[in-house]
């Protein structure tokens, strides 16, 4: 075999190679280039720890510091690994009506995450339906649709979650609903993008030209294909609801002081910080932070990959 | 033989792809002498253009060049990036594919050339502005005096070609790079601009070294040609010399697959391309072609007519202003068996045809009947029966599958959403598909992306077939294919229809493949079919002036044929018109059996 023969052989097997290494399924290939991203690696390893320590929160914390029985007054602001009379030691420290930190930071993580998933998945699936409705229908109803997703976020969330709140009164439920309010119009807007593009590209037309349903070019063909930049707005926007229920909870119109999520125990902390009582509001507000860099880290690790122009 | 200007000698290329060195050009040797031009050909992927921007020194800190690029004695791998400043744009001229982009939007014509001969000239404001005018004077810009004011957006692209020819040539360099400089054009256009640069290169007596991937282009203007083949260099001689007998099977191949206009004189019927054994350097003979065509049986596809229009809307009350006379009072018919081609340049209307005739448009008038149903006035469940007789196959393979789906299921989708097949034996019947179109049945779980693109048109062929269909509208369905791939798809397109009887409607702007593929051929031209005919009538006694211009303006592969052509810078216009416009009536002439041209009765009084 002449030398160039036996290159043109080895670069087809090489394109072979290349061919190869591709057929993995899109999950696995995101998933694994998220470990190979050593910012993204952090920001999961961070955001799976915070999760790790919410879900095991009644084993792992000292307290319950939701039950006021368990509670002494008398180990009230207690600097970081004291020791109550009874022996039990507050790694964190306590709060004004001796709370351990440590226990109230695990549940509120619990509440604040729980707040944050719920709410997002309730607004992607109503935001997305929107969007893929006013997407799908044209014309008037999608220039109103979205003239009222113009309206929603031309008001500040905030100002629209104290609205709501207000109205509403306190509590887990009614804080899922404000989020919702506030969030949906995010996807709406992200989803009837995608899908505006998707519907004029070449293979919607051959689904069309096949005589397929409306039902099934909406879901086979367009939705799936909108998912990527889906997954990239819903994971920054779980980190902002998460942020926002602080923000409401910190104001006091959030979730009840016997519920205490992070913005509730930066909020308590926060007449002390000025006295040197530093940990109750530091140790809240550090973990809330570690979160919400976390989970943008991923967002961000995210945005790139699933870029669709970088894909295969 | 004098020195070349420009002497390339074991150049190496490589591309970092993760952690190691991926060489994409390996031991390219080139020389190129003043006033001479040297066509660079090969088809995606060969390096071609890789080498040219290893030259400008234009690639990324991820490639690294190795070997010797010697410019008028300069190595130019040896300079700084500061000293490659000098060279590019001011020793070196370039021009790139997408006349579009390479433009900068927001500057108008005469800064963005006055920029450059300030810069690299220095010369002032006033003489700047002359020079400008004198460049693009001399790339045949009409009034470019009144041009030099206008922003890129007024220039077409052929124009917007002319304008950044005129740039690169703006600091009289000794190189031009050319890097498929009219792929993106027309043809008309691309005639226009490749005498253009001919003429421009005996005025200033440069070199050019131009990459492209069409022989026929290399047939018309270069002395020299270089043939890459997979970052190999593999054949380089004199044009004549390889075009008479190329030694390298692949250069063979190529010119194999060539489509060259008037081929086929004499001859009917479609023919096959030859193809080449890539081992042994053998073209195996071409199987003849069997007559399909169903005389006898109703048409399957009957377009009476046929008019579609855009309306353009302005104001804040949308108002329609005017129309886009897409497609006006076309008429045609495709038998069983039978290929119609529509040909055209773009903004023609043929894809609108297309899209109008299996309503993914929505025709204004006309009737359209395939299979005797009629498609304009169907409901709902009438159109997805019709949907089921004629399909259609898109131009790119890449976007016309979905990225989401196996291509089994995307094969399988259409015969389990009509019923025509069940859990039990669809899986059966893509693998059938899958073969008939020469894939393997294992290929069926892959996604889009594992595949190549003549593969996926393939795939794309094979989803066509899963319904059974009598009639596929094919647009430009060949025309993102390189032409070794493009060769095989036409011959698997003839395959079918002799094993199938299909009737086609081939909408493409490759004259020279429609010669091959078709019977019939109609020429559109501003939304009209001005002439229509049996193929070999059409081709070899052409009547209407568009249809002449056309053939004229395609680049003929057989370098012995060189000539001076006599081409009009026409543009090619757009067809709107005001609101209420009527349309002149037209009428018919009738040249021979079948073969009729588009007369007003103005044009005939001229």
């Amino acid at each position: 075999m002449s030398n160039d023969a036996k290159r043109k052989v080895a670069s087809v097997h090489s394109e072979d190679a290349l061919v190869a290494a591709e057929r993995i399924l899109p999950l696995k290939r995101t998933l694994l280039a998220l470990v190979r991203d050593r910012v993204a690696l952090a920001g999961l390893i961070i955001v799976s720890v915070l999760v790790f320590i919410a879900v095991l929160a009644p084993v792992l914390s000292v307290q319950d510091p939701y039950d006021l029985a368990q509670l002494d007054i008398m180990d009230g602001r207690l600097p970081p690994s004291s020791t109550s009379m009874t022996g039990t030691v507050y790694l964190l420290g306590t709060d004004d009506q001796g709370r351990d930190l440590f226990s109230a930071i695990m549940y509120g993580l619990r509440t604040s995450i729980l707040v944050g998933l719920v709410s997002a998945a309730i607004a992607l699936v109503i935001g997305a339906s929107i969007g893929l409705f006013s997407a799908y229908a044209g014309g008037r109803v999608d220039a109103l649709l979205m003239r009222i997703v113009d309206i929603q976020l031309s008001f500040p969330a905030i100002l629209v979650a104290l609205i709501f709140l207000a109205i509403l009164g306190q509590g887990v439920d009614k804080i899922i609903i404000a989020l919702v309010v506030t969030q949906w119009a995010y996807y709406a807007r992200t989803v009837r993008g995608s899908a505006l593009v998707e519907s004029r590209r070449a293979y919607t037309d051959a689904a069309r030209s096949m005589a397929l349903s409306d039902k099934r070019i909406i879901f086979r063909h367009i939705l799936p294909n909108c998912v990527p930049p889906l997954i990239v707005v819903a994971t920054m926007r779980v980190a902002y609801a998460i942020m926002l229920e602080a923000t409401l909870s910190f104001l006091g119109i959030g979730l009840p002081v016997t519920e205490p999520s992070l913005g509730l125990l930066i909020s308590n902390g926060f007449e002390y910080l000025l006295s040197g009582d530093y940990w109750i509001s530091f140790f809240p507000g550090i973990t809330l932070l570690m979160l919400i860099v976390g989970i943008n880290l991923i967002g961000d690790a995210l945005r790139d990959i699933l870029n669709p122009r970088q894909e295969g | 033989m004098s020195e070349p200007i420009l002497s390339i000698s074991g150049l190496t290329t490589e591309f970092k792809v993760g952690k190691e060195w991926r060489d994409v050009i390996r031991n390219v040797n080139l020389d190129i002498h003043q006033g001479e031009t040297v066509a660079v050909v090969g088809e995606s992927g060969s390096g071609k253009s890789v080498t040219a921007m290893s030259v400008m020194r234009l690639l990324g800190s991820n490639a690294r060049s190795s070997g010797k690029i010697l410019f008028e004695g300069q190595d130019l791998l040896g300079l700084t990036q500061e000293a490659m400043q000098t060279v590019r744009g001011n020793r070196i001229g370039m021009i790139f594919q997408e006349p579009m982009t390479s433009l900068n939007p927001v500057l108008k014509i005469g800064e963005q050339i006055t920029e450059v001969l300030m810069e690299h000239r220095g010369l002032e404001h006033r003489a700047a502005l002359a020079e400008a005018e004198r460049l693009l004077e001399k790339v045949r810009i009409p009034s470019a005096r009144q041009r030099l004011n206008e922003y890129p957006l007024s220039f077409s692209g052929g124009m917007r070609q002319r304008v950044v020819i005129a740039i690169a040539l703006a600091c009289e360099p000794k190189l031009l790079i050319a890097d498929e400089p009219t792929t993106a054009l027309d043809v008309t256009i691309q005639a226009q601009i490749l005498e253009l640069i001919k003429a421009l290169q005996q005025e200033e007596g440069m070199a050019v070294l131009f990459i492209t991937h069409d022989m026929g282009v290399v047939a018309e203007i270069s002395d020299r040609t270089a043939v890459m083949f997979r970052g190999d260099v593999v054949e380089t001689g004199l044009t004549e010399q390889i075009f008479r007998q190329p030694a390298h099977p692949y250069t063979r191949a190529l010119l194999a697959a060539v489509p060259q206009l008037g081929s086929m004189n004499g001859q009917s019927l479609p023919l096959r391309f030859p193809i080449v054994d890539m081992a042994t350097g053998q073209i195996e003979p071409v199987k003849p072609t069997v007559d399909t065509v169903r005389n006898d049986a109703d048409p399957v596809l009957k377009v009476e007519r046929l008019v579609t229009r855009f309306p353009v809307k302005k104001g804040i009350l949308r108002r329609t202003v005017g129309n886009i006379h897409a497609v006006e009072d076309v008429s045609f018919e495709v038998r069983e068996g039978e290929t119609l081609s529509l040909v055209g340049e773009s903004g023609c209307g043929k894809s609108t045809t297309g899209r109008s005739i299996l309503r993914l448009t929505d025709p204004t008038s006309g009737r359209v009947t395939i299979q005797q149903r009629d498609v304009v006035s169907a409901d709902k469940q009438e159109l997805a029966v019709i949907r089921r007789e004629a399909q259609m196959i898109f131009q790119d393979p890449f976007e016309s599958l979905n990225p989401r789906l196996r291509v089994g299921d995307a094969i399988a989708e259409p015969m389990v959403a009509h019923g025509l097949a069940g859990a039990s034996d669809v899986g059966e019947r893509v693998g059938k598909l899958l073969e008939k179109v020469g894939l393997s049945p294992s290929m069926a779980d892959r996604f889009p992306h594992e595949f190549s693109g003549g593969q996926r048109q393939r795939v794309c062929i094979a989803r066509a077939l899963a319904l059974d269909p009598k009639m596929i509208v094919a647009d430009e369905s060949v025309s993102a294919l390189d032409v070794s791939i493009k060769a095989q798809v036409i011959n698997l397109l003839l395959d079918l229809q002799e094993q199938l009887g299909l009737g086609y409607l081939f909408i493409s702007h490759d004259m020279a493949v429609v010669e091959r593929i078709s019977h019939r051929v109609a020429v559109m031209y501003m939304g009209e079919i001005v002439e229509i005919g049996p193929r070999q009538a059409v081709f070899e006694n052409p009547q209407h002036p568009y249809t002449r211009k056309l053939m004229a303006a395609v680049p003929i592969a057989d370098p012995t044929r060189k000539r001076v052509r006599q081409i009009s810078n026409d543009e090619i216009r757009t067809p709107y018109r005001e609101a209420g416009f009527v349309p002149p009536s037209r009428e018919y002439l009738k040249i021979g059996e079948d073969h009729f041209v588009l007369g007003r009765k103005q044009e005939r009084a001229a």
